[in-house]
């Protein structure tokens, strides 16, 4: 039998990702995101904002709400509606000593902006030797489950990751909505940072005062387990816990389950050594699987951990279909959900 | 081209007599004025019906209506004729209503079911009904844009006289795919290859963002001019001057091949969308001020005015109007939903 060849992963970040909470206050995902960037934009001022409506309207999730009236409109400039001209003008102003913080009202609407982000922010370090870099932060509602139909539900992240240059976060808790903001913030290039429109004010959770940060390209293990592990992210990982705990119920299996956080730089050692542990594999995204962050990470379970592997690695995605339907019953077939995930998960404990 | 303006100038002063000049010169009878009110009122019962059903959890996600802007769309589409092709953005109920998609699969694709315009897929942002005309209500703003404008060019390419009438907000026209397309529009239009009649409904905002905090230059029809697209304003309060705005320019697109402009002067009278309570970007005095001149109330005036109904005739057709919503929103929510195999039609020609 021919050796495979062994495969490198990115090194071990830290052994402990969990939050010591503590008397820590809880907020809405919304309200952790919305009071870091007051923070932030308290903290420095090189920091401004823009987007449609995020002035005098605060947003159309609110996120901005009151930061026109405390920064005043050369912080927190309300655009036309341009999403070219918004990414296009942020790169600008991240060229020459700013670090703005754009707004993409839905990430569905990101699409005439795609040009700017990977031809041009995605490019500055790599042609221009270095000497320029790009720091800005794009943030962006994602995802479905809110009858958005077509154009309200995207979850287009994979694009984003298949470009070098580019990083992508996207925080499944107010405690990370903070840590990976304020990281997302200080890093050097530009991050895009996704917010699940969901979750804004579904999840609440626990956040540390201060100075907490989650650098960028670290996993959190949402729970320990044994038997099988889910890598998931995103509003995903509240599904993959729901569906980790009846089945731990029904059949006793102890599940992993890791958010990824980051899925671009991509916490590889997280991954593979959770999957050296429990020997099976299930990858969940919201999105569509044809090339998505789901089948990269099957792909370096395959390529790092495959002799350790008791079962084929197994997938939970959204179809292969354009867009999120509007019929309530037709969009709940298509989006991934703890029972998907849950009967996906019976077949791998079972294998 | 002096005697042209000329004969524009005077057009335009019919235009201002009223409505029995502009009835005459259009050769509108009195019916087909009736049916003109009972068009806006159905629309207007329609967004109301839509607007309650909202709040009672029947339709979800997102839902824009066109109260207040009926005059616009009602105006210009008694001008379409059949061939013709119309194509808009989000706030498409109207659109479909007139151009005679059945109520009832206009609520139903509201509601998500099965026996919608577009079996549930859509909503109601993106409906379609090609039989009728309507190529589209797009959900990306500006997207639709190019795309009317390539229709037009297809149309002139294959020798047809028919026009496409392109719907676009006064947010929409600060989209590079606006101003992409505009230019082609005027460059095609050069040689009499591009019928795209534009209608920009400028309704003083896009969401929360009035005209003057979006663009400096507020003349936003005067943005025509950079690509060579002649272009008037209309009050698009008063249906009579749409009308009469509309069958002159539509005429003279379909005459010429060239690309015409009109900004109608409009105003939402409800917040942006159904689900939106957040009004503090305009004033109640505001909204006061043009319900007054409120599109329905306007042309009630002119119809008793000029004798071509009387308030129970009026009353009449509202409560036929109320009939035909009732009728719409019954039918919507007794109707099934798609069935789950229709998750992955429609996705390719050769695969079902
Ligand atoms: C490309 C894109 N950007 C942003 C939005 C969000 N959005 C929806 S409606 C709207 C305002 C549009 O204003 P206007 O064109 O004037 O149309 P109106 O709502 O007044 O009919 C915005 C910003 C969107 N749907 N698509
Ligand atoms: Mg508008």
């Amino acid at each position: 039998m021919v050796q495979a060849p062994e495969r490198s992963v990115t090194a071990q970040l830290t052994d402990d990702t969990r939050l010591d909470d503590g008397g820590m206050p809880q907020k809405s995902l919304v309200e952790a995101i919305h009071d870091t960037l007051l923070e932030e934009m308290r903290a420095d001022d090189r920091i401004v904002t823009l987007g449609e409506d995020v002035g005098r309207r605060g947003g159309v999730f609110r996120v901005t709400a009151g930061f026109l009236e405390e920064f005043g409109e050369d912080r927190v400039l309300d655009t036309p509606l341009a999403e070219s001209g918004i990414i296009g003008t942020a790169i600008g102003m991240a060229l020459n000593g700013l670090r703005p913080v754009a707004e993409i009202q839905f990430l569905d609407f990101i699409h005439p902006a795609m040009d700017q982000i990977m031809n041009e922010a995605a490019r500055i370090r790599y042609r221009s030797n270095n000497d320029f870099s790009c720091p800005m932060v794009i943030r962006a509602p994602f995802g479905g489950g809110v009858h958005g139909a077509l154009y309200h539900s995207q979850s287009i992240e994979a694009v984003f990751v298949h470009t070098p240059g580019l990083k992508v976060v996207a925080p499944a808790t107010p405690a990370d909505a903070k840590g990976l903001l304020r990281a997302a913030i200080r890093d050097e290039d530009p991050v895009l940072f996704l917010e699940h429109k969901k979750m804004y004010r579904l999840i609440k959770g626990p956040v540390p005062e201060g100075d907490h940060d989650v650098p960028l390209g670290q996993a959190r293990i949402a729970q320990d387990g044994t038997d099988a592990t889910i890598v998931t992210y995103g509003m995903m990982v509240h599904e993959a816990q729901k569906a980790a705990a009846e089945v731990a119920q029904e059949t006793g299996a102890s599940i992993e389950v890791i958010d990824l956080r980051s899925l671009k730089p991509l916490d590889e050692w997280t991954i593979v050594e959770s999957v050296k542990k429990t020997a099976k594999a299930l990858v969940v995204t919201e999105a569509n699987g044809l090339c998505s962050v789901a089948s990269e990470v099957a792909a370096l379970i395959g390529e790092a951990a495959f002799a350790y592997l008791d079962a084929p690695v197994m997938r939970v995605t959204a179809p292969d279909v354009p867009a999120t339907p509007y019929s309530p019953p037709l969009e709940q077939a298509f989006m991934v959900d703890a029972e998907k995930i849950g009967a996906a998960l019976r077949r791998l404990i079972a294998y | 081209m002096a005697t042209t303006q000329r004969a524009g100038k005077k057009q335009r002063q019919t235009e201002q007599d009223g409505l029995t000049a502009v009835a005459e010169a259009l050769g509108f009878d009195e019916e087909t004025l009736r049916g003109l009110y009972r068009k806006m009122v159905l629309i207007r019962l329609f967004e109301d019906a839509a607007q309650r059903t909202f709040r009672q959890g029947k339709i979800g996600g997102y839902l824009h209506v066109y109260s207040g802007q009926e005059a616009v769309a009602t105006g210009f589409l008694a001008a379409f004729q059949e061939g013709d092709r119309a194509i808009t953005a989000y706030r498409d109920h109207a659109h479909a209503l007139l151009l005679g998609s059945d109520p009832k699969a206009v609520m139903a694709e509201l509601f998500g079911r099965g026996t919608g315009l577009v079996k549930g897929k859509g909503g109601s942002m993106h409906l379609f009904d090609v039989a009728n005309g309507l190529w589209g209500g797009y959900g990306i703003v500006g997207g639709h844009i190019p795309l009317g404008v390539g229709m037009a060019y297809a149309e002139r390419y294959w020798g047809s006289d028919a026009v496409v009438q392109l719907y676009l907000g006064d947010g929409a026209i600060h989209n590079a795919a606006y101003h992409e397309a505009a230019n082609l529009a005027g460059l095609w239009g050069r040689d009499g290859l591009n019928p795209t009649l534009f209608i920009l409904e400028n309704n003083q905002y896009g969401m929360g963002t009035s005209v003057e905090r979006a663009t400096a230059m507020t003349d936003l029809a005067a943005k025509f001019d950079s690509y060579a697209i002649e272009h008037e304003k209309v009050d698009g309060m008063d249906l009579v001057a749409v009308l009469a705005c509309a069958q002159r320019v539509t005429e003279r697109v379909r005459e010429t091949g060239k690309p015409y402009a009109v900004e109608a002067l409009t105003y939402r009278l409800v917040a942006h969308g159904a689900g939106d309570f957040f009004e503090k970007y305009r004033t109640k005095e505001e909204v006061r001020t043009w319900r007054e001149r409120d599109p329905i109330g306007l042309f009630e005036q002119k119809l008793l005015a000029a004798g071509v109904a009387d308030e129970q005739g009026l009353g009449a057709i509202r409560d036929e109007a109320k009939q035909i919503v009732d009728e719409a929103v019954r039918f919507a929510d007794e109707s099934p939903e798609p069935p789950l195999e229709e998750l992955h039609t429609d996705v390719y020609a050769d695969a079902e």
